[in-house]
């Protein structure tokens, strides 16, 4: 029986879903973040930036969707953090404008502005981009700071009309002061950079660059984890965003998403395989020469890991986005989503989403059947 | 509303303005030129003649450039709705975040994934593989522009959904009324339209110019050629369907229309305005002074377009505030003043219905919701003060209308000119016509934008056409945030702006013999 709850259980799992692809995808930002570290002549930062350059659109395209399909889903959490958080998004929505037009223009002749300025925008992209969007995701456990009364609109308020209002004015800029939310800001700058550096090991016909780029996993892979750990184990053992399932009242819980990881243990079990796949990516990438595949496991560990992660934020009676400073603003899966109508008609949307993914590897696949060389930049009509 | 909040409601329109003017330079190139490409790139495939493939990559490189800007200034307008309208994307999201979350999911991937084939492929894929990536870049992009303007005529004509007191917001109910909707299919049709006919005149534009410069003449031949097909069907289709859009504006918009034509009296067989010269001095809406200084009107075409009867009565602003006069289905309009008490009744109903079950008291909210109900119809007057506020900008509105349509027919003239002189084999001999054929590219993308703000400018105060202003809308972000934000909008777009424009330039002087070879080697 499909019910109203599972529904939106199933856009909860979805929308987690799409943030977990989107975290791997960010291996394009990872990359755009070190070209000026890995490659050291003028042709290698070229191969780097046509290797990026042929993937950058599935990130954005993937950022976009996730927007779209929170406004569907879940549009209290649409219109609260997106208007409320402003500056937090505008400024990583402002990284995205620039990448998406320094691929196609940085070598043309007459782009103004120099190549040089269009790889700081893609440097930009790469940290800003990843380091944001990781504070953004943490604030889901460590709370932010709005309140939201829905009668306001009809003059219940006492001030004005706007039902979610964000009570610092930094407008999201203030999650910056939080120390946990640096750390998952930290862990997946660092995973995108170990990523994008397993992408190359598989993707690159160039010996000096696939050497390099197996010592930058472990350069990168190692603080990823330190940080990501501090992150995990602060988390579950800091008080969570708890919902009464009767009477719908937030409060306080110790080590809610430690519970809800143990409650949960289909959850811990993938979230545990996804992470063992990540390091095993990492580590046999790093140690074994002949190891090119790392990124697959990586990849596929990382969409697994932060699609449990975002599960434990609002599933099993869960506030996935809360208020730190009226508890009972907090948005939950059932207060924040569309009707029961809609998220019907979304989720029928959702079966094409297996007919989406079969295309796009079978794009991937045709384009990828031969590893990228300095040879293809020329050959293939196209390049950046 | 104090005045700092009016302050930053009208930036965050502007800033939202300025965006989706942007974006609408590239979106309708983007489209016209892939279709262009797709047909040359068809010719390919079946002739084998290499000239077409050349032409074919050529228009790519450009459309290459021309769809990274599209995508940057793209991205800010699918967060915009939370970061300037919160209030907005709570009241109606249930409604509104559907189609655009369907864009991605469906037309955007499309877009993407069969864009790199189309860029990277040439060497990678067979001919029809390749082929089939460009048409599906064509149809993701087509895709992507029907869902958005679903979601744009639902503002305007909002259909398929229930208000649900407990929420506080619109919620869907019937998702095909909202998807089929008569506005809905008729603004993807000119806005589609529009595309094909901005990317036809910039391909006879370019061409134009290679023939003035004598180079690359079979080139420029092949693709005026095409440009001419696409163009002339565009510019047609677009009078059919502008047809289609006025007709619905005078049934569900009628105060667009009367701004549209700058009409203050309404009238039985009223006449179209073909060309008109606005009186500054006209003031109010009441005052009794002429709205024009001159005129030169078609008699009864404005009731034979709005409402398919010579003698039917198009209401004027004045009717339209003043309320009186007999709808087409009979009953009587209300005045704005009547509005408004039934929009403060709903209002106030929705604030007792929601103390009522909040205090639990059932029977009481029952009463309130019937209230409610019974006044929804009216529930955005309730905000506004004065029956002058239900009014467009009416200058920017009729002015914007009658030069797009100018425009469109000077349009459907030149491309049957730019063919009769194909036909006879003398275009490449035709140096005015080449001039032409240049100097019109941006009169092309002024009457795309011009279209737009007909469609925004027109439908003021309304987000949701009766139901919510611009004022309610809003996020609480104040005017100092919105106004950085706006500024940097503003620098950075321009910068893009004009580098896209140098390397377009740049790109088509060094010409179609400028490309690296791509063969089929690689199948």
């Amino acid at each position: 029986m499909i019910t109203y709850e599972f529904l939106q259980q199933y856009w909860w799992f979805i929308m987690s879903l799409l943030g977990g692809l989107l975290v791997f995808l960010l291996f394009v930002q990872g990359g755009q973040s070190m070209l000026g570290s890995l490659a050291r002549q003028e042709d290698e930062k070229r191969l780097l930036v046509n290797a990026l350059g042929r993937k950058w659109e599935y990130t954005f395209t993937t950022l976009v969707t996730f927007g779209g399909a929170f406004f569907a889903s879940f549009p209290l959490f649409y219109s609260t953090s997106f208007g409320g958080a402003y500056w937090a998004w505008m400024i990583l929505l402002f990284c995205f404008v620039l990448q998406a037009v320094s691929y196609e223009f940085q070598s043309k002749p007459g782009n103004i502005f120099g190549p040089g300025v269009y790889r700081a925008f893609l440097f930009l992209n790469g940290v800003l981009g990843t380091f944001l969007l990781g504070v953004l995701v943490a604030t889901f456990f460590t709370g932010s700071e709005f309140t939201v009364g829905k009668g306001n609109i009809a003059g219940l308020g006492s001030s004005g009309f706007v039902i979610s209002q964000w009570q610092n004015p930094l407008h999201g800029l203030e999650s910056l002061a939080n120390l946990r939310n640096l750390c998952l800001g930290f862990a997946v700058l660092f995973l995108a950079r170990t990523l994008a550096s397993l992408y190359f090991v598989n993707r690159l016909r160039h010996e000096v660059l696939e050497k390099r780029s197996r010592k930058f996993v472990l350069y990168n892979g190692v603080p990823f984890l330190l940080f990501f750990l501090v992150f995990l184990i602060w988390t579950l053992l800091a008080e969570g965003y708890a919902v009464d399932p009767v009477t719908k009242v937030v409060s306080l819980e110790e080590k809610k998403y430690l519970h809800n990881f143990v409650e949960m243990p289909w959850v811990m079990a993938f979230f545990i395989l996804g992470v063992v796949a990540v390091l095993y990516g990492i580590f046999k990438t790093a140690f074994n020469q002949r190891f090119k595949k790392g990124i697959w496991f990586a990849g596929a560990g990382t969409v697994v890991t932060v699609t449990m992660l975002l599960l434990v934020a609002g599933l099993n009676n869960t506030a996935y986005y809360p208020s730190s400073i009226d508890l009972q603003s907090s948005l939950t899966l059932e207060n924040s989503s569309s009707s029961e109508f809609t998220l019907t008609a979304m989720s029928v949307v959702s079966l094409f989403v297996p007919f989406i993914i079969a295309y796009i590897f079978y794009a991937w696949g045709a384009l990828e059947k031969k590893k990228l060389g300095m040879e293809e930049l020329d050959s293939d009509g196209h390049a950046y | 509303m104090d005045l700092l909040s009016i302050s930053a409601v009208n930036w965050a329109r502007g800033q939202f303005a300025l965006t989706a003017g942007y974006h609408w330079i590239f979106v309708p190139l983007t489209i016209g030129l892939a279709l262009i490409m797709a047909i040359m790139e068809s010719i390919y495939v079946k002739t084998g003649d290499e000239k077409w493939k050349q032409t074919t990559r050529f228009w790519q490189k450009i459309f290459g450039i021309n769809f990274a800007i599209g995508i940057a200034t793209g991205i800010i307008l699918e967060f915009q709705f939370g970061t300037n309208w919160s209030n907005y994307s709570w009241f109606v999201g249930d409604i509104f975040g559907a189609p655009l979350a369907i864009e991605g999911i469906i037309a955007f991937f499309l877009e993407a994934t069969f864009v790199t084939i189309m860029f990277f492929g040439w060497n990678r894929v067979s001919k029809k593989a390749h082929l089939l990536s460009t048409w599906l870049v064509f149809t993701g992009a087509t895709l992507s522009a029907f869902w958005i303007l679903v979601a744009n005529a639902w503002m305007q004509y909002p259909i398929g959904m229930e208000f649900n007191p407990d929420t506080v917001r619109n919620e869907m109910v019937d998702f095909w009324a909202v998807t089929l909707s008569p506005v809905a299919y008729n603004k993807f049709l000119h806005a589609v339209f529009s595309c094909w006919a901005v990317g036809a005149s910039f391909v006879a534009g370019v061409s134009g110019w290679y023939l003035l410069k004598k180079r690359h003449a079979e080139f420029a031949i092949q693709s005026i050629k095409i440009a001419s097909l696409v163009g002339l069907v565009g510019f047609v289709m677009l009078a059919v369907t502008g047809d289609g859009s006025a007709y619905q504006v005078a049934q569900k918009q009628p105060m667009k229309l009367a701004a549209m034509e700058g009409l203050y009296e309404g009238k039985e067989g009223a006449g179209l305005v073909a060309f008109g010269v606005l009186n500054p001095a006209k003031k109010e809406y009441n005052d009794d002074v002429n709205p024009y200084i001159a005129k030169v009107e078609i008699p009864k075409l404005l009731s034979l377009l709005g409402y398919r009867n010579l003698n039917a009565f198009v209401p004027g602003v004045k009717d339209i505030i003043e309320g009186g006069y007999t709808l087409p289905d009979g009953t009587t309009a209300l005045s704005f003043e009547e509005r408004k008490v039934r929009g403060e009744k709903a209002i106030q109903a929705l604030a007792n219905y929601q103390m009522a079950m909040k205090d639990g008291r059932e029977a009481d909210a029952a009463e309130h919701e019937a209230i409610l109900r019974e006044n929804y119809a009216h529930f955005g007057y309730g905000y506004l003060e004065t029956g002058a506020d239900l009014i467009p900008h009416v200058p920017i509105t009729f002015y914007s209308f009658h030069l797009m349509v100018i425009i469109g027919m000077f349009f459907i003239l030149f491309f049957l000119v730019v063919l009769y002189y194909l036909y006879k084999k003398r275009m490449s001999n035709t140096r005015w016509l080449q001039y032409v054929a240049l100097w019109s590219i941006p009169l092309s993308f002024l009457a795309s934008q011009l279209g737009w703000i007909v469609a925004e400018v027109g439908r003021q105060p309304w987000t949701i056409q009766d139901i919510m202003p611009v004022e309610v809308s809003a996020s609480a972000v104040s005017a100092g945030n919105i106004i950085t934000s706006f500024i940097l909008f503003t620098l950075v777009f321009t910068g893009l702006l004009i580098a896209e424009a140098t390397i377009m330039v740049k790109q088509i002087k060094k010409g179609p013999e400028s490309l690296p070879p791509a063969d089929h080697t690689g199948q």
